[in-house]
């Protein structure tokens, strides 16, 4: 128990004296603008890509879709700010805001009366999911529409720099709410596919959602968001701080779901589901909550990555870019938190930073010719991942004893039999 | 037991999935309706639109083959497919713009009808793709597959989208493709005739071919004619020959077929040229109907011909034919009755919901042989 506090206290120091030190130096201005925008970028990869590492690492789901929901996340978010900065109302805020609790609500009822049926197949499930989704997502419209001149008032009534701050915070955890909540409605009928198929379906999803934002102008009726020519205006108020606060609090919250009895149900089904199932684990249930929680870090991460360059393009969320966060969890080591996070940040500094202050003049290019090849070495040399299972004291502390064979190896294959 | 103490209509909602039916009848209906309404409206439109959307599934077959052989015998879904799709247009548009080999046939024998020599040259080409696409993949699946072989099947998977990116971004540098749309110029003339009820013919310049009539081209013709004759091909070799028998050993269990004298990694790199090979024929077919190459061209292609192989039961060849018609039909059609910047999203939602209905794909389960 005394290492266990003496962990935790280590690890709290040294999160926030990293955090000091980067800040000092920014402040200072040792670290450019250049830099600080390349270090949010890999805090916010990183939310991204534990949520991902809980999703495959830890619960052995090969998932395509991060992209997907990091997207609904980031234009979700950005559709508030948006709207408070540029148009001065608070529309969005509260139709999202309604949307976002009705749905929710909708969701646990009608989960309370399918749990009620039990047997009920999973595409009858999906309906009536859908129905009362659909039912409550209308009267939130209705509803939010009223509140927003009221709550348009109230906050403006607050001085401009918290009224702002509260907004931007409501709007990044709206992200990750409404990514949640799409993540449950999409997740519940194709949890049924094998694991490949799953990846498939999940990868049809990024795909779905880039063409839908491409759209989004003409097809959705977002006009603000401006389709294919990529939404501008977007206030930057992404600080270092914040993404650090988010990123600290997903390593928290997934360390301590994975200490309890959720994460020893989680983390059974990716070692072997038939086993899991005869324990008494409701498979279902708990892969569809990973999934959900995956993606809600998915969101929040989108929130922040919409305030740090005040620019959104469907292009970011595009098929090729969806396979970035699939890259860091398995160079962290999959099933490896510490190595996830030590993965997005060195991806970040190598790809975005050094590989483009060492590549000579006019070879720019080079950079994504380099990368692969980096990648292949990295896969040759060592296909477990550069951390494989390693963890800081803190995280090893309370993870489920994992298997002391190749976990990565132990997630893939039993399928492969069938 | 606890079924009896339920509400009867709850009962009956459970057992006979009532609302899961309900759910696709709706979608289905929907789909007919628009379908059956674009039909009646205007017939020549609705098959002219049918026509282009075989063109492209044919295309789409080629490629799709490639994927399902893979993933088949090695499970591994082998994202840099679609680049060597890419590659091979490429190897043609420069064998032809800058070798002129669609010519060597006329420029030996300059006696030759202008058909037969054009047509010797367009096979020509499609071969010399062919055959560069397959010591590409062959060299590939050495260096980068073979090492990680017995590596977790991710590293494996990794590693295809880092030979992906490796294609398309090295192609896009200034010495090698550029990263620009280039012109493709076409091995041979391009006719089009035209045929309805206002008769058949070809279709003269300047002359409206008569109303009411759906029109194609050789181009049509090519393609489909190659892409029927490479499946038939390939049906031949995985049925009827030896490395076929070994293909289809190696990818129903590697040990035991490592135990009767099969030489699997040979059997693998073979199958990985064969899917090259015909992919590379793709990429050339593709150009010729597009008329366009371009360093990202392997993308969209590649997965919506991977979509196919998963919709037609992945690991079947008779299935991946199919899943590509399919793709063909639903991005013409939807392109032309939908909506055009939709046709992605609508290819995927397909895929989802066939997934949904059945989850190994159309001929999955039917066929137990997987190469």
């Amino acid at each position: 128990m005394k290492r266990f506090k003496s962990s935790t206290l280590l690890f709290v120091l040294s999160a926030v004296a990293v955090f000091a030190v980067i800040q000092i130096l920014m402040s200072l201005g040792i670290l450019n603008s250049f830099w600080n925008t390349i270090l949010r970028l890999a805090g916010v990869m990183a939310i991204v890509s534990l949520g991902l590492n809980l999703i495959y690492g830890f619960n052995g789901q090969f998932s395509l879709g991060q992209f997907g929901f990091y997207a609904i996340g980031a234009y979700t978010a950005a559709d508030i700010t948006y709207r408070w900065t540029q148009l001065h109302n608070a529309l969005g805020l509260t139709i999202i805001l309604a949307v976002g609790l009705l749905v929710g609500v909708a969701i646990l009822l009608v989960s309370r009366v399918v749990n009620k049926m039990h047997g009920l197949d999973t595409l009858s499930a999906f309906a009536m999911y859908l129905a009362g989704v659909l039912v409550a997502a209308f009267v939130a419209v209705r509803l939010g529409t009223l509140a927003a001149t009221p709550v348009t008032a109230l906050l403006a009534s607050l001085p401009q720099n918290i009224a702002l701050t509260i907004v931007f915070l409501i709007a990044v955890l709206l992200g990750g709410l409404i990514a949640a909540e799409v993540s449950f409605l999409f997740g519940l009928p194709i949890f049924t596919l094998g694991s490949d198929y799953f990846g498939i379906a999940t990868l049809g999803f990024t795909i779905i959602i880039k063409v839908l934002l491409d759209n989004s102008d003409t097809m959705l009726g977002f006009e603000e968001m401006k389709g294919a020519r990529g939404m501008i205006g977007i206030p930057k108020i992404t600080t270092w701080f914040w993404v650090f606060f988010f990123l600290f609090f997903t390593i928290v919250v997934i360390r301590n779901l994975l200490n309890s009895s959720y994460g020893r149900a989680i983390v059974s089904i990716r070692e072997d589901e038939t086993a899991a199932t005869s324990m008494g684990i409701n498979v279902a249930y708990y892969k569809n909550i990973t999934f959900v929680i995956g993606s809600l870090f998915a969101g929040l991460a989108g929130g922040l990555y919409a305030h740090i360059n005040g620019f959104l393009h469907p292009n970011t969320f595009s098929f090729i870019k969806s396979f970035d966060p699939l890259i860091i969890v398995v160079f962290g080591g999959l099933g490896s938190i510490t190595g996830t996070v030590a993965a997005s940040f060195g991806w970040a500094l190598v790809l975005e930073g050094v590989l483009r202050l060492i590549l000579p003049e006019g070879f720019e290019t080079w950079r994504f010719v380099v990368y692969p090849v980096l990648l292949l070495v990295m896969m040759l040399l060592k296909p477990q991942g550069l951390f494989g299972s390693f963890e800081i004291p803190f995280i090893r502390a309370v993870i489920p004893s994992l298997k002391k064979k190749d976990q990565a190896a132990e997630i893939t294959s039993p399928k492969e039999a069938a | 037991m606890e079924l009896k103490k339920r509400n009867p209509i709850v009962n009956w909602i459970i057992k006979s999935k009532v609302l899961g039916i309900l759910f696709f009848v709706v979608i289905g209906a929907l789909s007919v309706y628009k379908l059956g309404q674009a039909l009646l409206d205007n017939p020549p439109l609705f098959l002219q639109q049918v026509v282009n959307g075989l063109q492209l599934g044919f295309v789409y077959a080629l490629i799709a083959l490639g994927y399902t052989m893979i993933y088949g015998i090695v499970r591994l879904i082998n994202f840099a497919h679609g680049d060597v799709f890419m590659v091979g247009a490429f190897t043609s548009f420069y064998a032809i713009s800058r070798f002129n080999l669609h010519l060597w046939f006329v420029s030996l024998f300059p006696g030759v009808p202008l058909f037969a020599g054009q047509l010797i040259g367009t096979i020509t080409v499609i071969m010399f793709s062919m055959v560069i696409c397959a010591l590409l993949a062959f060299t590939i699946e050495r260096i980068a597959y073979k090492p990680l072989r017995n590596a977790p099947r991710i590293s494996a998977l990794i590693t295809a989208i880092g030979i992906s990116f490796f294609l398309e971004y090295f192609s896009a540098l200034k010495f090698v493709f550029t990263s620009n749309y280039i012109t493709y110029k076409r091995p041979f003339e391009v006719r089009t005739w035209f045929a309805g009820p206002g008769g058949f013919g070809i279709i003269e310049t300047g002359i409206a071919p008569p109303k009411g009539s759906i029109i194609f081209s050789n181009i049509f013709i090519i393609i489909v004619i190659t892409s029927i004759f490479l499946l038939f091909l390939l049906q031949y070799i995985v049925r009827r020959t030896k490395i076929g028998k070994a293909m289809r050993t190696v990818a129903y269990d590697k040990p035991t077929a490592r135990l009767m004298g099969i030489n699997v990694d040979a059997v693998i790199s073979i199958t990985f040229a064969l899917g090259a090979a015909l992919a590379g024929a793709a990429g050339v077919l593709y150009s010729i109907a597009f008329s366009q190459v371009f360093f990202f061209m392997g993308i969209t292609p590649g997965l919506k011909a991977f979509v196919a192989a998963v919709l037609g039961g992945i690991g079947s060849i008779p299935g991946a034919f199919i899943g590509a018609l399919i793709m063909g039909q639903a991005e013409t059609l939807s392109a032309a009755y939908i909506s055009t910047p939709m046709r992605d999203a609508i290819a995927f939602s397909i895929l989802i919901i066939v997934l949904l209905v059945r989850p190994k794909g159309i001929m999955g389960e039917i066929t137990s042989e997987k190469v």
